[in-house]
């Protein structure tokens, strides 16, 4: 007697599926354990010279021998503080700019060639002239970071200006909206998941200005810091900034997530 | 309010859109527009509702606003246009935030239409967690909220599947029979039109001009158990609008 399966004929064969990929849970940790656990064997070992790289315990000592000082507090108030002061700055004046350009034919055809011509100068490359002009203190650092956020919030900003609905503005129109309930209500939420993914860009372009503008001129920041520790060759110092750097940007992107969530509530 | 538009030319450029159009809309009836696609009937709903300014010739308002009215010429649109960052009541709420009106007022406001129109469980939904015949049925509870003298349709059934399509136009009539409304609706669908309008308007294609008025007198309640006349209007739209229909879909597909 015949089975069912060859009175069903032929199984049709499963072609769909994949394109698909998906978090897998802890596996994110156990790659950063794998690394750290392979290159503090290597570093035991000998097979890693202690001068080329240091041992990560090495540098987690560096790290916590900050923390025991208080240093640390000092180095991360100095950075975050002009990390703040430049990049809201330049967002906020970016925004306005990118509004301008947006939402007025004067100030695009007349600012676009601008924004076009200073955008690709990398800014690191200003710090000696923001220095004549702003000192070596506190105000060519934080100019830096202001104009190395600001090209880039304004091309996302008037870009996401540009795409918000027609239909809605003509909405808005239509039942007699004043032009700044226009502004407000509609062209500002709908230009905001731009705003917001440009947020990210201009976030990485500040903590590296951030970071070149403290190698010139600061005593406390976590660019001076580890500019020292490479002056001195001592490398687990310079791991344990590097790592500061890294778990600022940390912070800085999940704050930005946690921004976008908030405000972006209304998207599925 | 009755609109009065008299010897109304408009032209792209170079390209004559209308055509020397002549209509009166009077108040509480409702107006159809149809055409081929592309012969302005869109445009001319755009000029009414002053978002594009004529060549040529006047649209003028004959008589005041009714009491209270805050918006008398306001648009249905085919794609909803809602806000999707705001919430059924957010939506209404938005046209009528530049009044001045009390909070209690406007709430007051947005829960009425928002009974009229049958969504008072839907207030704090946003517009991605509504179906499209919802979202329509939002755009019309804002439209109401601003009390208007004329209301311009821009085929706001054409983005619905056909059953939902149905339920919106029987809402629709309901709220005009339980209180007549001036509007002007624009459509391809020439059931809708018989179903809908006292006075059906058939405009050529491009240059629109107008080719024929009929007027139905039957009221829109009776009108569900006159299948067969209102065939025949029907038909004799469609005669009216063939010729057209096919020449505009040719120039279409020589462009």
């Amino acid at each position: 007697m015949p089975d069912a399966r060859t009175l069903a004929g032929q199984p049709v064969m499963f072609r769909g599926g994949g394109f698909a990929p998906r978090p897998v849970g802890p596996l994110g940790p156990a790659v950063f354990i794998v690394v750290i656990g392979l290159w503090e064997l290597g570093s035991q070992s000998g097979w890693i010279a202690p001068l080329i790289l240091p041992a990560p315990s090495e540098a987690f000592a560096a790290l916590a021998y900050l923390f025991e000082t208080g240093e640390i507090w000092r180095h991360l108030e100095a950075s975050v503080s002009r990390l703040v002061v430049g990049w809201s700055a330049g967002m906020a004046l970016g925004v306005a700019i990118g509004f301008a350009i947006g939402l007025f034919s004067i100030a695009r055809s007349g600012l676009v060639p601008v924004v076009a011509a200073l955008f690709p100068i990398p800014k690191i490359a200003l710090l000696p002239l923001f220095i004549v002009w702003f000192g070596i203190g506190e105000g060519s650092k934080i100019a830096t970071i202001l104009f190395g956020t600001l090209f880039p919030t304004v091309i996302a900003t008037y870009g996401g200006v540009d795409n918000v609905d027609r239909s809605l503005i003509r909405m808005g129109q239509s039942f007699g909206l004043s032009w700044w309930s226009i502004v407000r209500k509609i062209v500002l939420p709908g230009a905001l998941p731009a705003i917001l993914s440009g947020t990210r860009i201009s976030a990485s372009i500040a903590i590296i200005l951030l970071v070149a503008a403290e190698m010139i001129g600061a005593e406390y920041g976590i660019g001076a810091y580890v500019l020292l520790a490479g002056n001195l060759a001592a490398t687990d110092q310079l791991i344990a900034g590097v790592a500061m750097l890294s778990v600022l940007g940390l912070t800085v992107s999940w704050l930005i997530g946690r921004a976008e969530r908030y405000f972006l509530r209304w998207r599925s | 309010m009755d609109l009065h538009i008299e010897g109304l030319n408009h032209r792209y450029g170079d390209m004559p859109v209308l055509d020397g159009i002549d209509l009166r809309i009077e108040s509480g009836r409702i107006v159809c527009l149809i055409g081929p696609s592309g012969c302005g009937k869109s445009t001319l709903l755009r000029l009414i509702g002053g978002l594009e300014q004529p060549t040529d010739g006047v649209i003028g308002q004959i008589g005041e606003p009714p009491d209270g009215c805050l918006n008398p010429l306001t648009y249905i649109f085919q794609d909803f246009a809602l806000l999707p960052w705001r919430t059924a009541r957010g939506n209404i709420s938005l046209v009528l935030e530049d009044h001045d009106l009390s909070e209690r007022e406007t709430g007051r406001i947005v829960d009425d239409v928002l009974a009229r129109t049958d969504l008072s469980d839907f207030g704090n939904a946003f517009p991605r967690q509504l179906s499209g015949g919802m979202k329509q049925r939002v755009a019309i509870a804002r439209a109401l909220a601003v009390n208007p003298a004329v209301l311009l349709m821009d085929e706001p059934l054409s983005a619905l599947d056909g059953q939902t399509r149905a339920l919106l136009m029987d809402d629709l009539i309901g709220l005009w029979t339980r209180e007549p409304f001036t509007a002007v609706y624009v459509t391809h669908n020439l059931q809708e039109a018989v179903r809908l309008g006292h006075k059906i308007v058939v405009l050529s294609r491009r240059p629109g001009r107008i080719r024929d008025q009929v007027t139905i007198d039957m009221p829109l309640e009776n009108r569900p158990d006159a299948v067969s006349e209102l065939a025949d209007i029907q038909s004799h739209l469609w005669e009216l609008l063939r010729e057209e229909a096919q020449a505009a879909d040719r120039e279409l597909a020589d462009a």
